[in-house]
C-alpha cells in the first residue's frame, strides 16, 4: 500500500504539468488532495505496519541482465520517515497557498520532489534508491531558481551541484560495491550479505557516507544548506530542511552503515584520539552542532538563523548514527522526524507568516515592528516552535536529543560534552531570534516610522492555521508519547545494527 | 567469396544507393516547379522508404558475412553488433531526414538527401567491415558525404568555414589512418583485421614493436578524428556550429554510431585473436600469461584510454565556457566520446562491453538528434543558437521546453532517463573487465566529470525555464519536427524507465551466433 505514495505523487505531478494554465485555485486544491492522500496512505501504512519487521511491498525484476530489481519495502525506520514526508508535503502545500506565478508548475515540481523522497525511503534496492535520490535533485533546482528569493539562481545551482557531487560519490560507491560483490544483484539485502572485503569497506564507507552526508548537512559540506534554505520559497525550504536533508541522513544509515559496517572498525592506529572513520565523522558531526549554533547566533537575517540551526540539528542526527549504539541510532532516527517537523514549522513561520507580511527578514528591522503585538499568531507559533527547537521536554526534540546524547556518552563521553555545549548555544540563538523578532522593546527610530501609520498586515489565513496546527500537534504528540514512533524505530534499528540488513 | 554472396550481404547498402538516385531523379526531373516544402517532403519520404527497405534487407541473424576466397576470415561481417549498429544508423538517419522537412537552409533538397543517404551507406559499410581496405573506403564514403552536408547552407559563412575546417582536418586524419594501415599491412602481410591481430603476436613483429606503436598511434589519430576525441577534436565545435541543423544532427548521431561500431569491430578482433586457434585442433596452444604490451590489444588499450581521459576532461571543462548551444553540444559530444572510449579501452571478451558501447551510442545519438532538432526550431524563430535565444522558452513553446528538459537531463545522466542507464551500463562494463586501481580511478573521474556536466546543461535549462523571455511571442515549430522531437523525448523517457527493453532487443541479435 505504501508504494502508492510514490505513484500518486508522480501521477499528480504529471497531471499538474499537463493541466490547463490559469486556474491557480484548482492546481492548489489538486495538489493538496494529492499530498493529503499521500499522508493518509502513510498514516495507514504506519498503523498497519506496527509491530511488523520489514515488509516487502513490491518486488519485480527491472533490469534483468544486471540483476536490478524494483524492490520496495518498508521497515520501522522507513515507515516513520514516510510519515514525516506525508506530513511535510501536506503542510508544504498549505503554506504555498499564496503562490500565484506559474502555480501548476510549482506544484508539479513540488510533487515530483515528494515522489522522489517517498521513493528513497521505500527502496530496498540500492540502484532504485539511487534513482529516486537523483530524481529529487532536479525539482529542487527549479523550485528555488524560479520561485525563490535572495540570490536564488546562485543558491539553486549551488544546491544542485552539491547534491550531484554527493550523488556522484554515491554512484561510485554503488558501482564499486556492485563490481566487488560479484553477486550480480543490487538489492540492499543481497549486497549486505555479499561479504564485501573489509579493505573495500574501509574506503567505500567514507565515500558513501560523505556522499550522502553532503545532503545531510555534514560539516564542512553543509554550505549549500543555509544559502539554499534562505533562497528557497517557503514550501521548498520546508521540504529541504524537513525531508531532503533526511534523505542524506537516511542514506548514511541505510546504505553507508548498512552495507559497509566494517568501514566503522578501528584503523588499528590513532592520531589525536581519532582511530576510525567513526571518530572522524563523530568529530565532524560535533563540529557541525557547535559551529552551526554559533553561526546562527550571529545572523542578522531571520531565515539564516533557522538555516544554520538546521545544520546544528542535523549534526545530532549524524552524531547519533555514528554512535552505533541502539539508543543513539534510535535517537538519530527520531531526531530526523522531530527536526523535519520543527524545522518545517520554523521555516513556515519565518518565510510565510512573517516575511510575506513584513517583506523583510532582517532582525534589526523586525525589531522595530513589534510583531508580538501585531502578529500574535506568528509570535505564539514561534514561541512553541522555538521551545520545541531548543529541546524542551514535552516536545519531540527533547526525547530525540536526549537519546543521542545518552548514546554518545556510552560511546565517547567528550562527544556528549561538546554536543551539550551546542544545545546551550541553541537555546541562546533561538531566544535571541525570538526576542528580536517578536518581543523587542526597541522603539522605531523616526526614519523607520511610516508616514501614514503602521500598515495593517493581511489577516492570517486558514491554510496557515491548519498547517501550523498540524505540525505543532505532531511535535507535541511525539514529545508527550514518543512510544508511538519508538515502537516502530527500535526493532528496525536493532536488526540493522545486529546484522546489517539480514 | 563469390560476388553473389557479396551482393546478398550488401543489399541494404544497395537499397540506400538506389533510394539516393531515386531522390535525385524525382527532385530534379519531376519537382522542378514544386514548392520547397513539397520537395522536402517527397525527398525525405523517399529517403525514409529507402532506409526502411535497407532495414528489411539487413541480414539480421545471419552471424556470417562475406569471406575472402579460399579463407574463412570475414571481410564484411553481418549479424551481432554490426546488425545492431546498422539498424541504429538507419533509424537515426530516418529521424534526421524528418528534420529536413520545413527547413530553409538550401534549395537543393534532392542533392542534400542523396548525399545524406550515401553517407549513411558508408556508415553501414564500416559497421561490418573487417578489412582495412573496406574500412578505409567506407570511412571515406561517410566522411566525404559529411563534408558536403556541412557546407550545404551556402548562404552561411559559418557553414563554409565549418566545412573547410572539417575537410582539412578530415583529409589529414585520413592520411594518418592510411599511413597507419600501411604499417600494419607491412608488419603482418594482411589487410584482414583478424589476421593482422594474430600476425602481431609473431616474433618478427615483436622485434619491430616501435613500428607497431607508430602504426597504432596513427590509426588512433585517424579514428579519433571521426569520433571527435581529444586531441583530434578541433573540427567539432566549428562544424557543429556551422553545419545546417539536420546535417549537424546527422554528424553527431549517425556518423558517431558508425565510427564507434568500427571501433567495436577492431576491439572485438583484438580480444578474440586466439579464438580460432583454440578451435583448430591442429594447433597446440600454450596457455600462459601473455605479456601486456605484446600484440595489439594491450598497447591499443593504453592509447584509447589516454584519449578517453583527455576527451572527458577537456570536453566537459571546455563546455562550461560556451555561450552557443551548438558549441556546447559539440564539447559535450567530445566528453561523451570520452566515456565511450573508456569502455573501448577496457574491452571485454564477452559481449558486455560491445553492448554497453552500443547502448550508449544509440541512445546518445537519439538524444542528440532531438537536441539539434530543438536548436533548429529556436534558430528558425530567433535566428541564433546563442543561449540567450532560449530565454523564457517555457512561455513561448511549452512543449519544446519540456522536450528540451528531458533531452538535456538525459544527456547529463539524470535517472530515470535513458542517458543515466547508458552511463551506468558503460561504467559497470569497464569495472567488469578490470577492477584494478587504475580503471577504478578513471571511472571515478568520469563520474565526477559527469557531475561537472550537469552545470552546463542546467545553464541551458535555466534559460529555458527560469529566466523571463526577452521576446514573449509564441514560438511555432514545424509540425513534423515537433512530432519527431516528442517521439524522441518519449523514447528517452520510456527506454529510461524500462532499460531492459533495449538490452533485450540488442540481445536478440546474438541469438544465432
Amino acid at each position: 500500500m505504501l508504494a502508492w505514495t510514490i505513484y500518486i505523487s508522480f501521477a499528480g505531478a504529471l497531471i499538474l504539468a499537463l493541466m490547463p494554465k490559469g486556474n491557480a485555485a484548482l492546481a492548489r486544491w489538486f495538489a493538496l488532495a494529492v499530498a493529503a492522500t499521500g499522508f493518509a496512505i502513510a498514516i495507514a501504512g504506519f498503523a498497519a505496519g506496527a509491530g511488523q519487521g520489514r515488509v516487502t511491498i513490491v518486488d519485480l525484476p527491472w533490469v534483468a541482465s544486471m540483476g536490478i530489481r524494483f524492490t520496495l519495502a518498508a521497515d520501522g525506520i522507513s515507515r516513520v520517515l514516510v510519515l514525516l514526508t506525508g506530513l511535510a508535503a501536506t503542510a508544504g502545500v498549505l503554506f504555498s497557498w499564496n503562490i500565484e506565478t506559474r502555480t501548476n508548475e510549482f506544484f508539479a515540481f513540488f510533487l515530483a520532489l515528494i515522489g522522489g523522497v517517498y521513493g528513497v525511503f521505500l527502496s530496498f534496492d540500492l540502484f532504485l534508491l539511487f534513482v529516486f535520490y537523483e530524481i529529487a535533485i532536479v525539482p529542487k533546482y527549479f523550485l528555488i531558481a524560479i520561485w525563490g528569493s535572495t540570490r536564488r539562481e546562485y543558491a539553486a545551482m549551488k544546491l544542485a551541484l552539491y547534491s550531484f557531487v554527493g550523488s556522484a560519490m554515491v554512484l561510485i560507491g554503488l558501482l564499486a560495491a556492485y563490481a566487488t560483490s560479484g553477486s550480480h544483484s543490487t538489492g540492499l539485502v543481497d549486497l549486505a550479505n555479499a561479504n564485501l572485503p573489509v579493505s573495500f569497506q574501509m574506503w567505500a564507507f567514507p565515500l558513501v557516507f560523505i556522499g550522502f552526508g553532503i545532503l545531510a548537512g555534514l560539516w564542512p559540506f553543509h554550505t549549500w544548506a543555509p544559502t539554499g534554505h534562505v533562497a528557497a520559497p517557503t514550501a521548498a525550504s520546508m521540504l529541504l530542511a524537513g525531508v531532503v536533508m533526511k534523505l542524506g541522513a537516511y542514506g548514511c544509515l541505510r546504505v553507508a552503515i548498512g552495507l559497509f559496517p566494517h568501514g566503522l572498525d578501528a584503523w588499528g592506529w590513532s592520531f589525536l584520539g581519532i582511530g576510525s572513520w567513526r571518530d572522524v565523522f563523530a568529530l565532524l558531526a560535533v563540529i557541525g552542532i557547535v559551529y552551526g549554533a554559533l553561526v546562527a547566533l550571529a545572523q542578522s537575517d531571520f531565515k539564516f538563523v533557522i538555516g544554520y540551526s538546521s545544520v546544528s540539528h542535523m549534526g545530532f542526527v549524524l552524531l547519533g548514527l555514528v554512535t552505533l549504539k541502539q539508543i543513539g541510532v534510535t535517537g538519530a532516527v527520531l531526531q530526523m522526524f522531530s527536526h523535519g517537523v520543527i524545522a518545517g514549522l520554523l521555516f513556515a513561520i519565518v518565510g510565510r507568516v512573517v516575511y510575506e507580511r513584513t517583506h523583510t527578514r532582517q532582525l534589526d528591522e523586525l525589531e522595530a515592528m513589534h510583531l508580538g503585538k501585531r502578529l500574535p499568531f506568528a509570535a505564539w507559533a514561534f514561541v512553541i516552535a522555538g521551545c520545541a527547537s531548543m529541546g524542551l521536554p514535552g516536545f519531540s526534540g527533547f526525547i530525540a536529543e536526549l537519546q543521542v546524547l545518552v548514546g554518545s556518552w556510552n560511546a565517547k563521553p567528550w562527544w556528549t560534552v561538546a554536543a551539550g555545549i551546542g544545545i546551550v548555544i541553541g537555546v541562546a540563538y533561538t531566544w535571541r531570534a525570538l526576542q528580536k523578532a517578536f518581543f523587542s522593546d526597541r522603539l522605531p527610530r523616526p526614519d523607520e516610522h511610516p508616514k501614514e501609520g503602521w500598515p495593517k498586515f493581511d489577516p492570517i489565513t486558514w491554510p496557515e492555521i491548519a498547517a501550523t496546527a498540524l505540525l505543532i500537534a505532531a511535535t507535541v504528540l511525539v514529545g508527550v508519547y514518543p512510544r508511538v514512533l519508538l515502537d516502530s524505530i527500535e526493532p528496525a534499528v536493532r536488526s540493522l545494527l545486529a546484522g546489517g540488513m539480514q | 567469396m563469390n560476388y553473389a554472396d557479396l551482393f546478398r550481404v550488401t543489399l541494404p547498402e544497395t537499397a540506400l544507393e538506389i533510394a539516393a538516385l531515386l531522390v535525385l531523379v524525382a527532385d530534379l526531373a519531376f519537382l522542378r516547379k514544386a514548392s520547397l516544402q513539397a520537395r522536402e517532403m517527397v525527398a525525405s519520404i523517399l529517403g525514409v522508404v529507402g532506409c526502411g527497405a535497407a532495414v528489411a534487407l539487413l541480414p539480421l541473424h545471419a552471424g556470417g558475412g562475406v569471406s575472402y576466397p579460399g579463407s574463412t576470415e570475414l571481410m564484411l561481417s553481418t549479424g551481432g553488433y554490426s546488425a545492431i549498429a546498422q539498424v541504429g544508423i538507419l533509424m537515426l538517419t530516418v529521424l534526421t531526414l524528418f528534420l529536413v522537412i520545413g527547413s530553409e537552409f538550401t534549395q537543393h533538397v534532392g542533392e542534400y538527401v542523396a548525399v545524406l543517404l550515401m553517407a549513411a551507406t558508408g556508415g553501414l559499410l564500416i559497421s561490418g567491415a573487417q578489412d582495412l581496405l573496406v574500412i578505409f573506403v567506407g570511412l571515406e564514403l561517410l566522411s566525404l558525404g559529411l563534408y558536403i552536408l556541412t557546407a550545404f547552407a551556402k548562404s552561411s559563412e559559418k557553414s563554409a568555414e565549418g566545412a573547410m575546417k572539417y575537410y582539412l582536418f578530415g583529409g589529414m586524419s585520413a592520411a594518418f589512418l592510411l599511413f597507419g594501415f600501411s604499417y600494419l599491412y607491412g608488419l603482418t602481410g594482411s589487410t584482414n583485421l583478424h589476421e593482422i591481430m594474430r600476425g602481431l603476436y609473431s616474433g618478427n613483429v615483436q622485434s619491430a614493436s616501435p613500428l607497431l606503436y607508430v602504426a597504432l598511434v596513427m590509426v588512433a589519430a585517424g579514428l579519433g578524428f571521426k569520433v571527435a576525441a581529444v586531441p583530434f577534436h578541433l573540427w567539432a565545435p566549428d562544424t557543429y556550429e556551422g553545419a545546417p541543423a539536420p546535417a549537424a544532427a546527422f554528424i553527431a548521431s549517425v556518423s558517431k554510431v558508425a565510427s564507434f561500431a568500427l571501433l567495436i569491430g577492431i576491439g572485438t578482433a583484438a580480444v578474440h585473436v586466439f579464438d580460432n586457434l583454440r578451435n583448430a585442433s591442429t594447433v597446440t596452444f600454450v596457455v600462459g600469461p601473455i605479456p601486456k604490451y605484446v600484440g595489439f590489444a594491450g598497447p591499443w588499450s593504453v592509447v584509447v584510454t589516454l584519449i578517453a581521459v583527455g576527451s572527458m576532461v577537456l570536453g566537459n571543462l571546455a563546455a562550461l565556457a560556451q555561450t552557443s548551444v551548438r558549441r556546447l553540444l559539440a564539447y559535450s559530444a567530445i566528453a561523451h566520446a570520452g566515456y565511450i572510449l573508456l569502455a573501448l579501452g577496457y574491452f571485454s571478451h564477452s559481449t558486455a562491453s560491445t553492448n554497453a558501447v552500443l547502448y550508449y551510442i544509440l541512445t546518445y545519438g537519439l538524444t542528440t538528434v532531438g537536441a539539434f532538432g530543438a536548436v533548429a526550431v529556436v534558430e528558425r524563430n530567433g535566428g541564433s543558437d546563442r543561449m540567450d535565444a532560449f530565454l523564457g522558452l517555457y512561455k513561448r513553446n511549452g512543449l519544446l521546453a519540456a522536450v528540451m528538459m528531458v533531452l538535456f537531463l538525459s544527456l547529463a545522466g539524470i535517472p530515470p532517463l535513458v542517458g543515466f542507464w547508458a552511463k551506468f551500463n558503460l561504467f559497470a562494463a569497464v569495472l567488469g573487465v578490470n577492477r584494478g586501481v587504475v580503471p577504478f580511478t578513471i571511472v571515478a573521474l568520469a563520474v565526477a566529470m559527469s557531475a561537472v556536466s550537469l552545470y552546463y546543461y542546467l545553464q541551458v535549462l535555466k534559460r529555458v525555464f527560469v529566466m523571463p523571455a526577452a521576446d514573449p511571442t509564441p514560438m511555432k515549430g514545424n509540425l513534423v519536427t515537433m512530432g519527431v522531437l516528442v517521439v524522441i523525448a518519449l523514447a528517452v523517457v520510456v527506454l529510461g524507465c524500462l532499460p531492459g527493453l533495449l538490452q533485450a532487443w540488442m540481445g536478440s541479435f546474438y541469438a544465432g551466433m
